[in-house]
Formats: structure tokens, sequence, C-alpha cells
């Protein structure tokens, strides 16, 4: 944007408070610095609570040898320069409570305020992980709550709250079907994953010990049946499997897949990153799934936070129980009919053990727990419906405005709560790549949707709208996505030169990672 | 209709009409009706914002928080002051509410943030290169044994018995996934045992990694220099879990020859939220960039050469090398970093140290005061921080710890689960929140209590309902 005034030259103000007069010129812009350019020797925003306590010589409490030599070279700033200078870069993000954020896979769904409300009572945020069970009855009943809640919506009975986010669930359930064959003195090698399966998929087998098999995808976009076959044996542990797959289509073959999965002695592994799509509607474990993880951050609308945090709950059948992460909540029930208590199981012999430190990321829950209560059974799966209409809709509306000419949908069928689009005859007839559009649509105040995921189709361009948009939010995009062709058509560059009015322009990533500069020198 | 949906019954009707389906139900035609769920999920039904709001307002009252009695629970997680502006920011839809900075132009901020988040680690760690977060404390530790496995690939790794134990546990479970064989080196007068370690390091051949905790999980301050140059002796790395706060007054990892200094970062601005979120940090030799898991921010230069800041050495991750990926981590922990460099900037370079050495003089007062109690002794004799270790001599640390929660006192955390060895064992832990007076309310109720169980007293009624 020409109103952005540039930075300094070589990036900003001298670092650490460094005094120099500023030219008339450097005085008239107002450049992006970092905090630590923003410091001042002597300035601060904290100050310490009185010493209350006689104090004694810290040499004689701690050895200068334990000491460090010097401080951290943290900045120097007010208060007001503090509040100042994160308002300042907060507005150099998009989100999605400013605009539409199609990104595929991801879910950008609403979320709700009554969240952080919620999750921000003293009870909840200042609870300690390590206070005694019988003093965090609350906390353990809402787990316990969303436990038998997320164990109803997978259909599978058993849920274990801890893993921090998709992939550590990922992880969790990998080792889970790692613990499962070797309880019965199996040692299975490899694990099958799709070709159009997300990266986590594949990292997570080499982090879990295993070999990554890749299964083909046939014409319609759902598993290749006879791929499978031949790469299912008895050296397979386990199949990982996105249903609603990552092309946005529903596998009908899946009790199939499931037989032969099963046939062999695997287990079958459900990634509930596109989990959005059937809640109410079917469930993983009547597909045959053995462990299914959720993504709290997205179906569940737990806040991004521009990368986190996020939950990872996994729910497994009766066979993988026994193996679940330590510790689990359970309800106990008094003998003399009381009302139940809950409390934490330590004590469980088959456990893989910990991913991660206490219980969970709890926070996460209060938010998601909250989420479900406010929509129940019914909303739930009026949520679903909604984003598989909405993505439907916006499917229509884009073939419909020509726009499938020069970006077809990748496999012409009903979609459910996403689609993927094909920039490669763009690419051939306009001259624009999948990139440049995406790039030009953030000139419309749009996020893109996801690019170049799956690798599956060439110039991919993967759109998922959510429930939580309005007919004439997708009606526009449908309209920008179509004015971006036709301006195309006339001038290729100027998407190629895209974006043009935002803060920055395209970012040349390829210095950063030749030359890295990850921290501010001092 | 949900009030979070806005499609309404006519939207409905044109959009399944511009789709060319007769219904919803049409769209979900690739379902095999054996695979529908074909009633309602068996939840309770909706309920309005207020209503919410009240339900779980009842089950946060059922809680006893560091907000209803005086705490001294550690172990890993401690209750400092979260200062009021890192509410305000992180409530801000900008932070709060995008995802992962894919499209950088529009995501300058959390990109900068990012930024400034590594060099505030770098500069705590005494190390030249720090991820923008991973998930948490013990996963962070995890993170960085499989670290060590794509350095050097081989078998062994050696952990301190002074490393949290679900830290230790952690290691146990990957384990099972890398190969890698966990031994544990003990301690000896509360510190990680010197000669123990050069037994278990042997001819080292197969040592993988050391991983030590700086301060060790019983409070001590451990002299990390030598046993690091143990590790570097015989080629493994050498990895310290550490705990923010006290590194503003410690030695860094770096100055001590660590390789890797990993940590639970919930001290740093972030709520206790009964154990997360929160996030890990990840911090270490120049030599380890490119083994690094997880998002890095790098500064760059625009078309129009303006400063700019994008995700960069992205050929590590997943999405990119797949199979090949240093870590499968994706999301991570942002928001909760974001919360860290804010904090540490609040605390600023003087800040910081003030803050340690408060808690450095407060921490001996307790030390001092509460091993003068009859039945109660120091558990060691090192130099601590904010946590010390007591040895208490009854029957029951639980039992200790009921009577002082029946006077709203919480003494901390007992050891005996984690540290058999140590059945008297109580962790008491100081953040700027427990003032002078709260200390000494401490001593007072944990004198009676001991003395009430050593005499064989009832224990009171009516503690945890």
């Amino acid at each position: 944007m020409s109103a952005q005034a540039p930075s300094a030259p070589d990036g900003g103000a001298p670092a650490g408070g460094a005094e120099r007069e500023p030219t008339t010129d450097e005085l008239l812009v107002e450049p992006v610095l970092t905090i630590y350019e923003r410091s001042r020797e002597g300035r601060r925003a904290f100050a310490a609570p009185a010493l209350d306590v006689p104090a004694r010589p810290l040499d004689e409490l701690l050895p200068p040898a334990l000491r460090r030599a010097a401080p951290a070279r943290l900045p120097e700033v007010s208060e007001p320069e503090l509040v100042r200078h994160y308002n300042g870069i907060s507005k150099r993000n998009f989100d999605l409570d400013s605009g539409f954020y199609p990104l595929g896979s991801c879910t950008m769904k609403h979320n709700p305020k009554l969240h952080e409300r919620v999750a921000a009572l003293p009870g909840n945020a200042r609870l300690h992980p390590l206070q005694d069970p019988r003093r965090a009855q609350g906390a353990l009943e809402l787990m316990w709550n969303l436990q038998e809640t997320l164990a109803e919506i997978a259909g599978l009975p058993y849920v274990s709250l801890q893993p921090s986010a998709g992939s550590h669930g990922e992880l969790a359930g990998v080792l889970l079907t790692r613990a499962y064959h070797e309880d019965r003195g199996e040692r299975r090698t490899k694990v099958l994953t799709p070709d159009t399966a997300h990266g986590t998929n594949p990292a997570t087998v080499t982090m879990a010990g295993y070999e990554v098999v890749k299964v083909g995808t046939a014409p319609d976009g759902g598993v290749d049946l006879d791929d499978l076959r031949a790469k299912a044996d008895d050296q397979v542990a386990c199949l990982m499997l996105t249903n609603p797959n990552t092309l946005g289509l529903f596998d009908a073959n899946i009790a199939e897949i499931a037989r032969i999965v099963h046939g062999v002695g695997a287990t079958l592994y459900y990634d509930g990153a596109n989990l959005n799509a059937i809640m109410g509607i079917t469930r993983p474990g009547d597909m045959g799934f053995d462990i299914v993880h959720f993504n709290l951050h997205k179906s569940f609308t737990q806040p991004h936070g521009g990368g986190g945090p996020g939950a990872g709950p996994i729910a497994v059948s009766e066979r993988i129980e026994p193996f679940l992460p330590r510790p689990q909540v359970v309800r106990r029930e008094p003998a003399d009919g009381g009302p139940p208590s809950f409390d934490l199981d330590h004590e469980r012999p088959k456990s893989i053990g910990k991913l991660r430190g206490f219980q969970g990321n709890y926070g996460v829950f209060v938010r998601s727990y909250a989420y479900i209560r406010s929509l129940g059974a019914a909303g739930l799966r009026e949520a679903s419906e909604t984003a598989v209409l909405n993505a439907n809709y916006l499917l229509a509306l884009l073939k419909r405005a020509g726009v499938a000419e020069h970006l077809p949908v990748a496999y012409d069928r009903v979609c459910m709560h996403e689609f993927v689009l094909s920039g490669a005859p763009m690419r051939r007839e306009l001259g624009i790549r999948t990139l440049d559009l995406a790039k030009r649509l953030l000139d419309f105040k749009v996020h893109p949707p996801t690019v170049y995921f799956p690798l599956l189709v060439d110039e991919a361009l993967l759109v998922e709208p959510t429930e939580t948009e309005t007919k004439e939010t997708l009606e526009r995009f449908a309209a920008i996505v179509a004015a971006i062709l036709r301006e195309a058509a006339d001038d290729p560059e100027i998407a190629r030169q895209a974006p043009s009015t935002t803060l920055v322009r395209r970012l040349d990533e390829a210095k950063a990672a030749k030359q890295p500069v990850i921290r501010q020198p001092l | 209709m949900t009030v979070y949906t806005s499609a309404t019954d006519a939207d409905r009707r044109a959009m399944l009409d511009a789709i060319g389906v007769a219904s919803v139900d049409e769209l979900f035609a690739d379902v095999p009706p054996a695979l529908r769920l074909g009633r309602p999920l068996a939840l309770p039904d909706g309920m309005a914002e207020q209503e919410v709001y009240e339900h779980l307002r009842e089950l946060a009252a059922r809680n006893v928080s560091a907000e209803d009695e005086i705490s001294f629970l550690g172990a890993g997680m401690y209750d400092h002051y979260v200062p009021a502006l890192i509410d305000s920011i992180l409530q801000r839809s900008e932070f709060l509410t995008p995802y992962t900075p894919y499209q950088p132009e529009v995501s300058q901020g959390g990109l900068q943030a990012m930024f400034e988040y590594q060099t505030a680690i770098s500069e705590l760690t005494g190390l030249p290169v720090s991820n923008a977060s991973v998930y948490e404390g013990p996963s962070a530790v995890g993170a960085a044994a499989y670290l060590a496995k794509l350095a050097n690939g081989r078998a062994r790794v050696l952990v301190s018995r002074g490393v949290h134990p679900h830290s230790r546990e952690t290691l146990r479970t990957l384990a099972a996934g890398t190969g890698q064989e966990i031994v544990e080196v003990p301690l000896r007068d509360g510190v990680t045992d010197p000669d123990a370690l050069a037994a278990a390091l042997g001819d080292g051949a197969d040592v993988n990694a050391l991983i030590l905790q700086q301060p060790n999980f019983l409070g001590a301050v451990e002299d990390l220099e030598p046993l690091a140059a143990a590790a570097h002796g015989v080629g493994a790395l050498a990895i310290c879990a550490c705990d923010p706060i006290p590194l503003g007054i410690l030695r860094t990892p770096g100055e001590c020859g660590i390789d890797v200094a990993v940590g639970e970062g919930q001290t740093l601005g972030n709520r206790l939220d009964f154990g997360g979120p929160s996030f890990g940090f990840f911090a270490a030799t120049e030599a380890h960039l490119r083994r690094m898991p997880g998002r890095i921010a790098g500064e760059t230069k625009d078309a129009d050469g303006r400063r700019g800041f994008v995700l960069t050495l992205q050929t590590r991750e997943q999405h990119i090398r797949r199979e090949k990926a240093t870590s499968n981590i994706c999301t991570s922990q942002a928001l909760n970093a974001l919360a860290g460099v804010i904090y540490l900037s609040w605390l600023g370079r003087r800040g910081l140290v003030e803050l340690g050495e408060l808690l450095v003089q407060r921490t001996a007062y307790a030390r001092d005061a509460l091993a003068a109690i009859d039945g109660i002794a120091p558990l060691h004799e090192q130099p601590v921080v904010r946590e010390l270790a007591l040895e208490l001599d009854v029957p029951d640390v639980a039992r200790v710890v009921e009577r002082c929660a029946a006077e709203g006192v919480n003494p901390g955390y007992p050891l005996a689960r984690d540290y058999p060895e140590h059945p008297g064992g109580l962790l008491v832990a100081l953040t700027e929140r427990r003032t002078r007076e709260q200390i000494d309310r401490l001593t007072d109720v944990l004198a009676r209590a001991v003395a009430a169980e050593r005499s064989g007293a009832e224990t009171p009624a009516g503690v945890g309902a």
C-alpha cells in the first residue's frame, strides 16, 4: 500500500537503545521496528514487589559461578510503548474476525466470544494442574463430559484428551497401534498412507518407527482398492486415512477398506482434520476406524492463535483402550448411591505412558466443551450440514460464473465441506499460477484458500468455506475469483505482481532461507 | 438454526436450487446408508449463551484455584502474576483468530512476534537459534531427544533423575517409536551424581545424549558445565530443560556448553489453566539449525525492498519433507509464545533479574523458616532459586497436605509417587505472588500439621469436598 511507510534503511533504528540523532526524514516516517529497536536504557514496564524478607548477600545464596555473566538483553520499554507496539503489529495481521478465511483443511469457523470468558474464569485459569483431584472436581467433570461427548461423536467408546494438537494425536495413535501389536507379540514394520494425506501423517509414521508406504488414489478420488489390496500384508501395522479425504470427497468404499485393513490384522486410523463434514451424520467408529484424532482447533472452535494452541484428543475402540496415555479421567460411582466423583487414573499398566506434562490443554477443552453445549446434538449436525451446503453452493457459484474453464474442480462430484480446484488450465491459458490467484485475493481482503495441497492435484486450490459464512460472503468470493480471472485474461501481470494493497508485497523467501536471520542482532 | 450459522430456510432453498439438488441429504449421497447414524447424537440439547455460561461458571466454582487458597504448588507450573496488558493484547482478534501465517503479506504481525520471541529465547538461553514454539515442556524434552537421534543416530539416552518425571515418562513413551534406550542417572545430595554419570557414560560409544534439568525437579541448581563436558567427552549431545524465570540470573545453557535448551514456557505470561495451553521453547547451537522442529520466522525483504518476515527453513517441515521431516509438528502454541515475548518485554532487561533475585531471597527465607520446624529437614543443601524440597518425618505426607488445605494453604507437591526414595518429600514452590506474610502462614500451618501427624491426631474432616 502506498500509504505504508518504508522501514528505516538496514532494518530500522539501532538496536538496544544505542543513541543516534535521527534525521528529519527518519522522523517523518513510521518505520517497522521490533520491540528491541524501541528499547531505550532505563525505561521499564515492570515494578517488582517490595522485598519483604531480610535481604541476604546474593553470593551466599547463589554462588557467582552459577550465575550468568550478563543479563539477557531484553527490551527496556514503558507500558504505553509496549501496548502500542503489540497493538501496532497486530494490525499487520489478517484475521478471521475481520474477513473470509476459506483455508482448506483448517476449518476456520467463527470462534464464539463466550469461550474466552469462560476459559478465563479464575476457577479455570488459576487452577494448578497438580491440585488434588478432590479439589478440582469441576475441571475433571468437564473433561469427563468432553470425553463422553467426543466418544459419542466418534462412535468409539474411549477418549484421551492428552495430545496437544492433531499431529500429536496422530503420534499417540500410531504409538497405540504399536503397543497393540506388540502386546500381541507382533512386530510390524509398515504404515500405509494415501498419496493425498496431510504431511503430518508420513512424518508421524517415521517418528513412531515405521516405514511409510503410499497408497494410490483411484480416478474417482477415493482410495485405489487394488493398490491397497496389493500393499496390505501382515507387515502393515496401520492405515491412516481422512474421510472425507483431503480432496473433500467422502470415500464410499470405506467399509471395504476397513475389511481389507482388518483382514491383515492392521488398525485403521482416522485423521480428524475433516470431521467438520460429518458430525452427527456418520461416525468413524461405525465406518470401522479403531483410532480417531480430533482437532479441537478446527471442528470445535478453539481460536487458532496464529499457529496454536490447539488440542488433539483421541478416541479409540475397546481393543486399543488398555494402551491409552496416562492419566485418564475416570468417573467413580460411590457404593452408597451418592453423587459421582471424578479422578485421575495413573495406574494403567499397559499404557503407552505420557505424551506431555499434566492432563492436556485444558483451556482448549473448556472452549470446545462450551461450544458443544451451545450447539447440542442438533446444532452439531446442522453445523456439518451447513458446512457441506456452503461448500457445494460455492462450488456451484464458481461453475456458474464461468470460472470452471480455467479453474476446474479436480474431481467433479458432490463435495463434502471442502473442494479442490486445479489451476493448471489457468496457468496454461491465462499465464497465472495458483499462487498468483492467492496473492491477488489478498487485495480483495479475502484470505486465500490452501494452495498446492493436496499434492496430487496440479496447481491445487483447496477451498473450505465452513458453516459460519453467509450466502452473501460466498457469492462475493465467487465474484472476486471470476473477476481475477477476467483481469488475468487482459493483463496477467496484475496477479503476478499481487498483492499491491497490502502492507508488504511478496517477500523474498529464498533470501530468508539462504541467509537465515532468525533473531534480532543486538 | 444455530446462532453461529446464518443460512435461513430461504437461503437453503436458494442454495440447494443453485447446486441442483432437492435436499441437504442428497449432498451426503456418498455416505452409504448402512454407515449413516440414523438417529440424533446422544448429547444434551443446545443451550443459550447465558445458560452455557452458568453451567461453566458452576463447574469452575467447584475447583479450588490459586485464587481461593495460598498455593505453594509448583513442580513444573507456577502461579506467577500475568500482567493485564497480556490479557488485553492476546484478546485482540488479529492475534487470537488467524491461522498459522501461510500468507506472509497479511501475517506480518504474527511473524514479527515470532521473530521477537525467538530473539528473547535466544537471549534467555544463551543459544543462537530458537524456533517459534513447541507444545509444552515435557514434549519439548522429547523433541530434543528426537533431534539428538537425527544428529548422531546413537541408541542410548541418559537422563538425570532430576529431570521432571513427566519429561522422563514422555521420553520413554516416544522411545517406543525411536528405538532409543532411556537410562536414568541418579541424584546424589540433590543433584545429578557425576560419578554415576561417568559410570553410565562408560566408553560412551553408543550414548546419544545426556538430558538434564535446570533447576532440577527438586529445586536444586545444577552445575551444568562439567556435566555437559562429560557428555561431549563421548560425542553425545548435552540437552537441558530449563525453567525460564531462573534463567534470568543463572549461568545460561549456552555458557555451560549445552547444545539444546528446552523448557516449559508457562511461567512467561501464561495462566495455569490446569496444565495448558502453555508453550514449550526450543533453542540450540547453530549446528542444529536445520534439525530444529517446528516453525521458524526469519527476516527478509519484500519486492520493494521493505522489511518483512516469513516462515523460513521450511524444508525441515512435515508439509514439505513429509516422512523425512525433522518433526511432525504443525499447529503449535503461537498465541502462548506471544504471551511469552510480551511478558519478557514487560519484565525487561532489569526486571527479569529483579524478579529472579526476589525469588532467591524469598525462597531462602522460606527454606530457613520451614527447615526450622520440628520434624522437617531440607531434602538437600544445594542452592535453589524458586523451589525447595523438604523431608517430612511423618508417616504420610498426603495427610499433612490435607490438614494444611483445610486451613486454606496448599503446602506443595508430595514427592512420594515420583520419588519413592523420598517418602517424606514435599516440594514447595514460590513466585513473586507469595509474600512473606503467606510464607509465615505456611510455616505456622505446616508446623501444626506436622506436629499433629507426629502425635497421631485424627485427620480433619471435610477436606476436598
